[in-house]
């Protein structure tokens, strides 16, 4: 393959490289100065090294906060993706149906992070709220505010419900992408309902998969308005992911070093995964196009 | 400037990237790089092994600093060590 390597193509990228810098460098650069100092005001700061990072290291709270946000973020990924293939599965493929289950399924989608909450919080009331007081009706003691498994249960649901209907529409277009043709030669073979989705439709919808889950992944490991509305963290710490942790510790004790420490620790993780994610996908359409120009 | 809160290590850390950046960038306008396959599970760019190598590092920094009672700058010498081995074999 011959492809032209011309350096002009850097000046067009410069414009978005003046804005980043502005935008994500230059405050990422100030954090790292924030995590290696006790910052009192403009005037009075004191080198730490890297104190704050062993505390944080070492602090149990925030340990228990991660612990907790990858339980979080691999169990509502492990519902949502197989419960959004067997939606997209189900949905209508044309005809007016097609457009209306599109525009119910993505109403979800539509609706901001911290009125989802707040719409979570009314719905699971159990003095007014229907879910609440349904369960209650049912003779379980529902309480997310005392019980943190209902507490869990009401989160994860609450996310299930928000964003299912994204891995839905990706692998819904994934789907409709397959030509018709595949199924043809599937009737042809006799091919059971589950050969056509084990052999034709999933690997067709790999791609999708894999820019699915790294878009859940990481917005679920930064959620923090919905559980924040929802449950408030509690009860105690039960519902305390990273991000409410660290909020709590930047903004309500104004510890900017410890918090600028663990802003360092929870950047790198969420690149070393979307590195791996990253490199997973590019590394799976390298072995396709291999595969390709060997059969050819 | 004062708002960035610098301090005499960290703007030698961001000098050194800068440093590392820029020599790439001369490194490979004069010698392109050719992606291949060493070690690592997968085939690699000089960039891409040398981002795997700093990423790494910043984990055994923070492994060093929160779990054993070494100075930093073992951490640091190590994972010196750690990119020239991943660079030339990686």
């Amino acid at each position: 393959m011959n492809k032209i390597e011309s350096n002009k193509g850097w000046l067009f990228v410069l414009p978005v490289f003046i804005v980043v810098a502005f935008s994500a460098v230059i405050p990422l650069m100030t954090v790292v100065n924030y995590s290696v100092q006790d910052v009192f005001d403009a005037n009075t700061r004191f080198f730490t090294g890297t104190e704050w990072y062993r505390t944080m290291l070492n602090d149990p709270q925030l340990q228990g906060a991660l612990v907790r946000q990858f339980i979080f973020s691999f169990t509502i990924l492990a519902i949502e993706v197989p419960l959004g293939i067997l939606v997209a599965l189900m949905m209508p493929k044309k005809g007016w149906q097609a457009s209306l289950s599109l525009v119910l399924v993505s109403l979800p989608l539509l609706i901001p992070l911290n009125v989802v909450g707040t719409i979570w919080q009314i719905f699971t009331r159990t003095d007014i709220g229907l879910m609440g007081w349904g369960i209650r009706e049912l003779g379980y003691a529902y309480n997310i505010s005392r019980n943190s498994g209902d507490a869990w249960a009401t989160i994860i649901l609450m996310d299930v419900w928000h964003w299912t209907p994204l891995i839905a529409l990706l692998c819904y277009s994934g789907l409709r992408a397959i030509p018709e043709a595949y199924y043809q030669a599937a009737r042809i073979d006799r091919a059971s309902r589950w050969a056509v989705f084990r052999y034709i439709q999933l690997p067709k919808l790999t791609n999708v998969l894999v820019i699915g889950v790294l878009i859940r992944f990481m917005d679920s490991f930064m959620i923090y308005a919905e559980p924040f509305v929802l449950t408030g963290g509690g009860p105690g710490s039960s519902t305390t992911f990273l991000s409410q942790a660290l909020t709590a510790m930047a903004i309500g004790q104004f510890d900017l070093g410890p918090a600028a420490a663990f802003s360092i620790i929870y950047f790198l993780i969420i690149l070393a995964v979307s590195f791996v994610f990253y490199t997973t996908i590019m590394h799976m359409q390298k072995d396709k196009t291999t595969q390709k120009t060997g059969d050819s | 400037m004062n708002w960035m809160v610098w301090t005499l290590p960290t703007a030698g850390f961001f000098s050194a990237i800068a440093v590392i950046l820029a020599g790439m960038t001369v490194w490979q306008y004069f010698s392109p790089s050719i992606e291949r396959k060493g070690f690592l599970p997968i085939s690699t760019t000089r960039g891409d092994r040398l981002f795997i190598g700093l990423l790494t590092s910043a984990f055994f920094h923070l492994g060093m600093i929160g779990f054993t009672e070494f100075h930093v700058l073992v951490a640091t010498a190590l994972s010196v060590v750690w990119v020239v081995v991943l660079m030339r074999w990686g």
